[in-house]
């Protein structure tokens, strides 16, 4: 299978597979008025399967959301056909407004205009703690 | 410090630090009689608990300043819909200081970040109470003279009793100190608990369901209420809440120096021939709790 290759874009690569449409709507990616490919079960020699998007423009991406729903994933920044920039994404220390609390009992299911913060509890089990009640976000 | 929020806010050095503060107000009140004269409180109190607001209140009156406040959210504008930022902008124009309970957890971490006052949390839901924390260190301290080298007794419902959770937080950061864990299996310690408190620290801990077992090894027998208000199911609440019930047959192989406390109120938990015992130090531990948070409201408005 061939997709066109972009001139001037973004690629998200080592997306983990079957985890690219999920990406791609927590980016938003479908309010941009460019083209955007989603390429799923790629082959990969390093993962096996993998997903990739494309992103045919260059635009702010949001890494804290890429971090958090795969740290494994690649960012390549292409301009003019060439690879200008390749770098990691990491597991963000503080995440906002990107999950909700689940817990009853906690502020954020009652206050008004509070951002919903969850801070990096155990950076080797991928864990995160709301910031208010502490409640661990279950997977 | 500007607010007590989580008893993790306070270093060890804090904490020693009140508490000389706390044993000085007990030995020479008078010298503190006026330090907060022309100062205000404010206990804003969104659930009730009597007890914690008249500590807070009987605290700032025997520092000779006053208190506003209320003890119930229907006689807040919070019944009006008010947010917990706009409550606690509005009370930081009326008070030097504000000291908060809410049923919902985090509530006091929000109104911190929006006051121009201290604020202490005085119990979020079932989250945290560090002034009760305070209070059992206080009187830990008193009674025992030490910190360190305890085997502390935990006993009833250590799932969702904040006491018990903030008590092992706070005790972990000393040398030797081992825990005897007892608790229906409906209402054992949650792993997080285990995993990133005790076991991080290498605390030595041991889980029953027997009160008698451990017994006579115990330095502290900390007991604690089923709380009704934590249970979504009415009927586990009638099944768990008396499943201990502390008496003076249960205390025979305990050591002649135990110290016996409970955060209160009580209900069954402790037969009321355990007040006889000299063992028995939860009501002084209640007035140790008055004497704490003067401390603690001198620190947080740095009054020396």
């Amino acid at each position: 299978m061939n997709i066109d290759s972009i001139k001037n874009g973004i690629v998200i690569d080592h997306i983990q597979a079957k985890k690219g449409l999920e990406i791609y709507n927590a980016l938003n990616l479908g309010e941009l008025d460019c083209s955007v490919a989603i390429i799923t079960n790629a082959r990969s020699e390093k993962m096996g399967k993998k997903d990739i998007i494309k992103i045919d423009k260059n635009i702010d991406l949001n890494l804290d959301i890429l971090g958090y729903l795969d740290s494994n994933i690649t960012i390549n920044i292409i301009k003019d056909d060439k690879r200008i920039e390749k770098y990691h994404v990491k597991l963000p220390k503080q995440i906002t407004n990107i999950i909700k609390c689940q817990n009853p009992r906690c502020i954020t299911s009652i206050e008004r205009k509070l951002d919903q913060i969850f801070i990096l509890s155990d950076e080797k089990k991928k864990k995160y703690r709301c910031k208010y009640c502490e409640t661990l976000k279950e997977d | 410090m500007k607010n007590l929020i989580d008893i993790k806010d306070l270093s060890i050095e804090e904490i020693e630090e009140l508490i000389k503060v706390a044993k000085d107000i007990m030995q020479n009140p008078e010298k503190y009689s006026e330090k907060c004269k022309y100062k205000k409180l404010a206990t804003l109190f969104f659930e009730p608990s009597t007890r914690t607001r008249l500590s807070f209140e009987a605290a700032m009156m025997e520092l000779g300043g006053n208190v506003i406040g209320f003890s119930d959210a229907q006689s807040s504008s919070t019944s009006k819909g008010e947010s917990v930022s706009d409550t606690i902008q509005v009370v930081g124009c009326y008070s030097d200081i504000i000291a908060m309970r809410h049923p919902k957890e985090g509530a006091p971490l929000v109104a911190a970040m929006k006051s121009t006052v201290p604020i202490i949390n005085a119990g979020d839901g079932g989250h945290n109470h560090p002034t009760q924390t305070l209070t059992d260190l206080l009187t830990i301290a008193c009674e025992k003279n030490r910190l360190d080298n305890l085997t502390i007794g935990v006993c009833g419902d250590l799932k969702f009793g904040r006491t018990v959770h903030s008590l092992i937080t706070a005790m972990s950061r000393y040398k030797n100190i081992k825990f005897v864990l007892i608790s229906p299996e409906e209402l054992k310690i949650p792993e997080y608990i285990k995993e990133e408190i005790l076991e991080k620290n290498n605390i030595e801990y041991i889980e029953t369901n027997d009160i008698e077992e451990k017994m006579e090894n115990l330095d502290i027998l900390y007991m604690t209420r089923v709380q009704k208000e934590r249970f979504f199911n009415e009927e586990d609440y009638l099944r768990l809440k008396d499943y201990y019930i502390l008496n003076i047959n249960k205390l025979e192989k305990a050591k002649k120096d135990l110290c016996i406390m409970h955060p209160l109120p009580r209900v069954n938990e402790i037969a009321t021939e355990v007040d006889e015992d000299d063992r028995a130090c939860y009501f002084k531990q209640a007035k140790y709790g008055k004497y704490i948070r003067m401390a603690l409201i001198l620190k947080l408005l740095k009054i020396s």
